[in-house]
This record gives C-alpha cells, structure tokens and sequence, in this order.
C-alpha cells in the first residue's frame, strides 16, 4: 500500500496490465511522446516503446474504429480521449461498432477494448470542453460504463475494464487526478466490475454519489453528520452494469436517498436509478427519491456562472436536509 | 510565387468548371520562398502598391494583436483570466493579411485560437477582452472565453473549440451567402493539425462539388499541441491535398503579411466571381506554448529562435522603414497608441461587471417553450 495520485494510479493500472499481457496496446493524442496530456500515461512509452504506446492523429473517429477493428482481430487496445469531450467525434464507432459487434455477429466477434479518458467539468474551459456524458453511453446496451472516484478504485477497475472482453467506456475526472489515496500494489488487485461501494455507513438517508461527487458527497454527510443526520454515501462505480441490488438494500435501510451527479439532470443516469428505486423499493421509501444535478445549460465559462451550474456540498446537504425532513 | 492547378488528366482542356490557378499541369504547387532576401524584395515589390494608410492600417493591426496577447498573457499569469488560453503571438500575419483582403460584410470563422482574427474582424479589444475576462461586456457575455468569442455585428462566427468544427461550418455559411445570391466570401481559419479529421476531406468535397466561395485557410504552424506535422501526416504537403478535391489551392509564406493579403485577394476574387473555394497552406510558427500550460520540451529553444528571426512585426516594419513608409517617430506613435489602446481594453475588462446569476440559464434556446403551453 501506498498513496498515490489517482493519476500515478491509473498509470500502474495501464503498466502492470501492459506488462501482465502484450496484446494490450495505448493509443491516443499525445499519450507517447507527451506522456499525456494530464499525464496519465508518463513514463510508457520509454518503458514499452512505441510499438504498445503510439501517439495518434487528431482524428478521433478514426483510430476510435482502428481500435475496435484491432479489438475484433485479437488485440485488447486501451484508446485514450484526450477528454471524452473530443469522444464524441468518435461515437459512430463506440456505439455503431464496438457496442453491437458482438450481437450482430452472432456471438463471433468479441470487442475487447477499454475507451479511456478525462470526463466531466473542467476548470473554466466552456461549453465544448467541460460536459457529463456517460448517460449516452450508459444508454447502449453492449458497452460497459466505469467511472471512478478514488485512486484505489481507479486502478483496480481500470484493471478490470482491460482484461474484461466487452468495450468499456473508462471515465476519469479532470479535476480528480490530484486527488490521493492509498492504493494496493500487488499486480493482482483489482476490483470487479458492476459492484458498487459503500463509501460510508449510515442509518438515515443514502446519497448515491458518483465520480466528483463522491468526495462532495462524503464532505456532505460530515456537514449532516454534525446536524444529528447519519448518512450511507454509496459510489456505483460502474454505471453500467448497474449494481442496484446494493443501492436498494441501502434505501430499504434508510428510507430516504438523494442521488448527485454533475451532470444533467434529464434522461440521464440520476433518472434511472431514481426510476428503478421507485420501481423496487417504493414502500420503503419515506420521502420521494430527490436528484441533485448539474444545472440544464451548457457549461459557461464565467467562474461565477460556472461555479453555479456545478452542484456542491450544500445542494447535497439541502437535499439531503430536504428528503429527512428537517426544513 | 507561381501556382499550379491540380493534376489535368481527367479534365478537359478549357474546362471551366474545376478551379484552375494556372495552365501548366503536372508541377508541384511551389513551397514559398523562405530566402530572407528574397522576401524582403517580395515585400517591397507588393509594398509599392499598397497605399499608405492601408499599410499603416495592417502593422498598427498587428502591433494591436501582438501587445493586447501579451497582457492577455499577463492577466492569465494573475489569475484574471482561466480555462484555456491559446496565444497566437508569432502568427499575426496570416489573421491580419488574409482578414484585410475581405469586407466588413464577408465572414470568418476559427478555431480557438482566435483573439487576432476577432480584433482584426472589427471586434474591439475591449470586448474580447473583457470575454477573457469572463465579464458581462464580453463579446460572449463571459459565457463563451478565451475559445468562444462571437460577433453578429461584425460576421465573426466564432471561435470553437473542437479540433476542425468549424470547417463544415464555415462551408455552411459559404453554402448559405450562395443560396442566398449574394457575393460574400467566408474565411475558415483552422490548423494543420484539424487536416487529419474528416471534416476537413469532407468540407472540401462538398465545397468543390457544390462550388462553394469559402476560403481556407490552413494555419500551418507546424505542431498540434506538441505532436510535430511529421508525426501525424503521412504527406505534409498540405496545399496539395487540394488535388483530390481539384480545388484551387496555394502555398503562402505565413510569416509575410502582405503575401497572406494577395494570396486572400486572389481566393476572394475567386469566390466572389465564381463561387469557388481555395485551400491556402499558411505556414508559420508559434512562438509560444500551444496553452498557457504548455511545457514546451518537444522543440528545441533554438528553433523557437530560428523562427523569431523571421517574426512576421518585425518584417513588416523593416520593409515599411526601407521603403520610407513609417518613420522612427511614426512607429513609436503607433505603440503609444496600441498601448493606450491595450490599457483600456483592460481598463473597460476589470470595470464591467461579472455576468448576472440569471444569464446562466439565459440563450440555451432561442425560442424557449413553456411545455403544454398550446397557442
Ligand atoms: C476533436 C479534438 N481533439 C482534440 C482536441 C485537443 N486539442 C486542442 S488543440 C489541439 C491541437 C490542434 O493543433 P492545430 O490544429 O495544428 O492548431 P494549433 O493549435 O496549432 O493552432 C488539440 C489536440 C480538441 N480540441 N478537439
Ligand atoms: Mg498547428
């Protein structure tokens, strides 16, 4: 064990799994030379050269498909977006591609590759360049969707998303890779797939909380904690598959459960797990399910205007105050 | 500079109809003269020309540019300005030479490196600083930044952010002044590196196809972020790609103002008579980092020098001092004035106003619709 940086740890994830398995191979915009443009992949192209690390083309679209069609043809390829922003050119293949392949094909032709790259809100970079999409993503049956909220989970399933046969969309956060945390380094850890955490135990209400989130919901429930509130802040992890079962026997606990997310509110991942609490566990509930989101615009690019379309500490609180009952 | 048209095999002798620069078939598009004797006489022939005001129009234009990035620099430096801040210091010849050989009513579009184009489109420094800013007297009302600065008034269609998004805009808007019947001409701004992307092969099919009077204008400064042209393209030439689409297409020497200027003319006379596209290759240097975050260490200090010889103000002047244009005193009016110019467009972004809460939700829709709502 040691601490890391949730970026030094995303970085053992793609070394130990280089090094575990040559079919994996790196490729992305300015993951060699640069060692990344956040500088998650520093120090593998010297390490493994530029056969398995290979800097790209801006050219999203293309080596997004180079990657599935590589990915059909035996190799497990981790395709990083310099940010899932610039993914976006590349959906046709994620989604008409990757995510169907194997269907369509009968059961022949598995897509073993991981889509990696920062997600989210960035710090004052406007509308193009600071969004939430995993709802889209989250959307395709065929893909697996991960998002990470701390440095051992980050590596851990990062791990898991390489050796996993299906494509998984690999979403970090741009303002989380500073974040630190204790991380195993045995080559083997890792975390599975489509089971959600328990980032802290509680008794009255449950915050689902995912990515940047987490860590706001967690100051959350310290806020609350002193207000005589006690909440269980549970970390998805992987969007999809979705481990509902942990979220549900959480509510059943605690009766009352507030979901944040940074990103929009509509047909998005808040939507889901609120609809499928109300479908499994509407008895239990004292309060109706209340979502937390980013605001319904595009990102501006004003600090002040930004720092309001970001949810914070206090909507969770006010939420959470909101779902108990104490206003 | 001679100009060649594209390869002629499969087209007939007289035909009209595929843009031809020049009758001789089958040559290379010539690369622009980086011989620095050769250039200064080139300046001085093209200089002769021009008169006086225009002249002192175009460097006034760049000094502007050259010292409001500097401060943009500084204020980033402070914390006034965030996010992304893309410099163009060291690329103000081929914004300002392409954008004096258009009309106020012509449109541009760029990528997000765009402050000189902006300023050299009509906006005023105080708005486009003030955007940096992210105050609400920004061209973008502080929604947009540093990437995102817009202009109806003057048909600056922005900034954008993506890598080669505004390509298949630009011939858009072309689309648009043609369907429309009237004879305004669109520059499209992009970097070498947005020649990767499909936009960019698909926006010039369509724009040959469909005879569209766009411009564009290929800013190759030689790296996209800190990948060299020679890393990310199999073919480098990239005036020459114009051949598969057979659009007329020129190399220039980006860091000639007055080379940028003709160049421009000749595509605008162009798509103006006939409604056709150009592809220019620019080719010029950034003396800066790709962002203000850039680190810098996949290019050599000496090679940032070598290019700073050739740095595109500095050229100018000297021309326009050899052949008796500006004087000693008029020059150093000139960067009285800017600097004057520069202190209030900073004055004007730390007086106005951060943008109200309200705007956050304000401008997602133009037509915003109460659901249910019937009549
Ligand atoms: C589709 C997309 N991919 C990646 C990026 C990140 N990015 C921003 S600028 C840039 C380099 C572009 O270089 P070039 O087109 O040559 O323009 P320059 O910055 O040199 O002006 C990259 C990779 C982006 N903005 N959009
Ligand atoms: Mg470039």
């Amino acid at each position: 064990m040691a601490v890391v940086t949730m970026r030094e740890a995303l970085n053992q994830a793609l070394r130990e799994e280089m090094l575990r398995d040559e079919n994996v191979f790196l490729m992305g915009e300015e993951v060699a030379a640069y060692e990344g443009a956040y500088k998650v992949t520093k120090g593998l192209l010297a390490e493994l050269g530029d056969k398995r690390v290979i800097d790209t083309p801006i050219t999203e679209l293309g080596f997004a498909g180079l990657g599935v069609g590589a990915a059909m043809a035996g190799l497990r390829p981790i395709i990083e977006f310099m940010t899932f922003n610039f993914s976006i050119l590349a959906t046709d293949q994620i989604i008409n591609s990757a995510a169907k392949m194997l269907y369509m094909s009968g059961g022949q032709f598995k897509v073993p590759i991981v889509f990696r790259g920062p997600s989210g809100s960035a710090f004052q970079v406007s509308s193009q360049h600071s969004q939430a999409i995993e709802s889209w993503f989250s959307y395709f049956p065929g893909l697996k969707v991960v998002m990470p909220s701390t440095p051992a989970d980050a590596k851990g399933l990062l791990k898991s998303a390489i050796r996993d046969d299906d494509p998984v969309i690999f979403m970090e956060q741009e303002r989380m890779y500073g974040n630190k945390g204790e991380v195993s380094d045995d080559v083997e850890f890792t975390i599975p797939l489509g089971v959600a955490d328990i980032k802290r135990e509680g008794t009255d209400a449950t915050i689902v909380a995912r990515s940047l989130m987490v860590p706001m919901a967690l100051k959350a429930a310290d806020v609350l904690e002193q207000q005589g509130v006690s909440c269980e802040v549970i970390d998805p992890r992987t969007i999809r598959p979705l481990d509902i079962e942990t979220i549900l026997k959480s509510v059943k606990k605690t009766n009352r459960v507030v979901i944040a997310e940074e990103s929009h509110p509509y047909f998005g991942v808040s939507a889901e797990i609120g609809s499928q609490i109300m479908e499994r566990a509407f008895d239990y509930l004292d309060a109706s399910v209340r979502r937390v989101s980013g605001a319904d615009v595009p990102m501006p690019y004003a600090k002040n205007l930004e720092e309001l379309a970001i949810p914070g500490v206090d909507q969770i609180v006010a939420a959470v105050r909101e779902v108990a009952y104490l206003d | 500079m001679r100009k060649r048209a594209p390869e002629p095999s499969r087209r007939q002798a007289g035909d009209k109809s595929v843009a031809v620069i020049d009758e001789e078939p089958g040559e290379a598009i010539d690369s622009p003269s980086l011989d620095q004797e050769a250039v200064k006489e080139a300046q001085k022939e093209r200089l002769s020309g021009l008169d006086r005001a225009t002249l002192i129009g175009i460097y006034h234009e760049m000094v502007l540019v050259r010292r409001f990035e500097e401060k943009a620099a500084e204020a980033y430096s402070s914390g006034k300005i965030g996010g992304f801040c893309h410099l163009y210091i060291g690329q103000e010849a081929v914004a300002i030479g392409a954008i004096s050989a258009i009309r106020k009513d012509d449109y541009a579009l760029t990528s997000y490196r765009e402050h000189a184009h902006a300023i050299a489109k009509g906006m005023t420094p105080e708005s486009v600083m003030a955007e940096l800013y992210g105050k609400a007297g920004g061209c973008s009302k502080g929604k947009g930044g540093s990437m995102h600065m817009f202009d109806r008034e003057v048909n600056f269609l922005g900034g954008h952010g993506i890598v080669a998004g505004q390509i298949p805009l630009a011939t858009g808007v072309a689309f648009a002044t043609k369907y429309k019947g009237t004879d305004q001409v669109t520059l499209c701004f992009f970097g070498e590196a947005a020649v990767n992307q499909g936009a960019f092969h698909e926006s010039l099919n369509m724009a040959q196809l469909w005879k569209l009077p766009c411009i564009y204008i290929c800013e190759n400064n030689q790296y996209g972020m800190g990948t060299s042209l020679k890393r990310a393209m199999s073919f480098q030439d990239i005036a020459e790609k114009a051949r598969a689409y057979e659009i007329a297409a020129e190399f220039v020497d980006g860091m000639d103002v007055l080379a940028v200027r003709e160049a421009t003319q000749r595509a605008v006379e162009r798509a103006r008579k006939d409604y056709l596209p150009t592809l220019l290759e620019v080719r010029t240097y950034r003396f800066m980092g790709h962002s203000m975050s850039d680190p810098g260490n996949y290019r050599t200090r000496a090679e940032i020098e070598q290019h700073q010889e050739r740095d595109p103000i500095k050229l100018f002047a000297a021309s326009l001092k050899e052949e008796g244009v500006l004087s000693d005193a008029e020059f150093k009016e000139i960067e009285a004035k800017v600097k004057e110019q520069v202190e209030r467009a900073v004055q004007f972004a730390e007086d106005s106003p951060l943008p109200a809460a309200e705007e956050l939700f304000t401008d997602v829709y133009a037509n915003p619709i109460v659901p249910g709502k019937r009549d």
